[in-house]
């Protein structure tokens, strides 16, 4: 996966409502936190990606942008944002499937998608944070908000 | 690293148990999340057998999209709170979960004798949404992953509340 100090490869995906997301479209205007996750519609309440919809108020507040990636269709991805009211846009890595996911490094090849994996990526576009989690562990906020407070430390 | 509760239990928390635990358990929950209510009598259990030691805190940690009540049941009872009722509300609103809405938690409070027209201005007051949003920062920022998540003397406790009755039982024993 990769690492602090890594450029961040750009990407060309497509958000819920089919239009095209770039990595590169936040370049010098925000910090962005990937949130890559094998699927939508994980069987159980507070799953990781509506317990981050929640948070996302903290993250405006932090600057920062979040984007989910699963290897989910767009009209996978438009029915699950309406049925869980998730507040921030999630990108279909899936044509070819998984490509994004692989060029940072945490695409399960066994499983067929993405490994549950948050990147923190600040606004020149470089890694500044990483974190494998176990696919069956929601990894939580505190790493990522942690290192965003460090990168804000950084830049005073 | 293990996750880290902050900040630590202050006296702006909401805490039953012992005064001096050597066992201090955090709660993060959300009222009309399934899975905190289902704790709810564990932890009461926990009170019961082991209140002496330990002292239990619960922090709002309401997923509102999920669970459209849980933040009204949160006003609700930090607003009970400020009448020195707030457990006595915690429990009742977990004991009717199911059918949680505006019009029983007013019953609560007015069952529980409060003084109705402080109760609904406490409701909407900055100082009890501000309680709130920060209980739901705070549990961010340490990690909190799900409802319930528990911290056991500040380190979060990857379990569920039966997980942490059995800790808890070998711990004394």
């Amino acid at each position: 996966m990769l690492k602090k100090n890594t450029p961040a490869p750009d990407f060309q995906l497509l958000n819920p409502e089919g239009e095209v997301v770039s990595l590169s479209d936040f370049k010098n205007k925000k910090n962005v936190v990937l949130l890559f996750y094998p699927a939508d519609w994980s069987p159980v309440c507070g799953d990781e990606i509506s317990l981050f919809s929640q948070m996302k108020p903290i993250f405006d507040k932090e600057d920062a942008v979040l984007l989910g990636i699963s290897v989910d269709s767009f009209f996978c991805h438009k029915a699950y944002t309406a049925h869980r009211k998730i507040h921030f846009q999630l990108l279909a890595d899936f044509e070819p499937k998984g490509e994004v996911a692989r060029q940072y490094g945490v695409y399960n090849e066994k499983a067929g998608y993405n490994s549950r994996a948050l990147f923190l990526i600040d606004k020149s576009g470089t890694v500044q944070w990483s974190y494998l989690a176990p696919d069956e562990v929601n990894p939580g906020a505190d790493g990522v908000l942690d290192a965003l407070e460090e990168l804000k430390e950084t830049n005073v | 690293m293990p996750e880290q509760l902050k900040p630590g239990v202050s006296p702006s928390d909401h805490t039953r148990g012992a005064r001096n635990p050597q066992l201090e358990i955090v709660e993060y929950g959300d009222f009309q999340c399934l899975y905190c209510g289902a704790a709810e009598p564990i932890v009461e259990e926990i009170l019961e057998q082991f209140g002496t030691a330990v002292s239990v805190t619960f922090r709002n940690f309401p997923l509102r999209d999920t669970h459209p009540e849980a933040y009204d049941a949160a006003l609700a009872a930090e607003a009970a709170a400020k009448q020195g009722k707030y457990w006595e509300m915690h429990d009742r609103i977990f004991a009717i979960q199911d059918t949680l809405n505006a019009q029983h938690l007013i019953q609560i409070a007015s069952d529980l004798g409060l003084d109705m027209t402080r109760f609904r201005n406490d409701q909407q007051s900055p100082e009890v949404l501000q309680k709130i949003e920060n209980d739901f920062e705070s549990g961010a920022r340490s990690g909190v992953n799900g409802t319930p998540t528990f911290f056991v003397d500040g380190i979060r406790f990857d379990g569920a509340a039966t997980d942490l009755y059995v800790m808890i039982s070998e711990n004394a024993s």
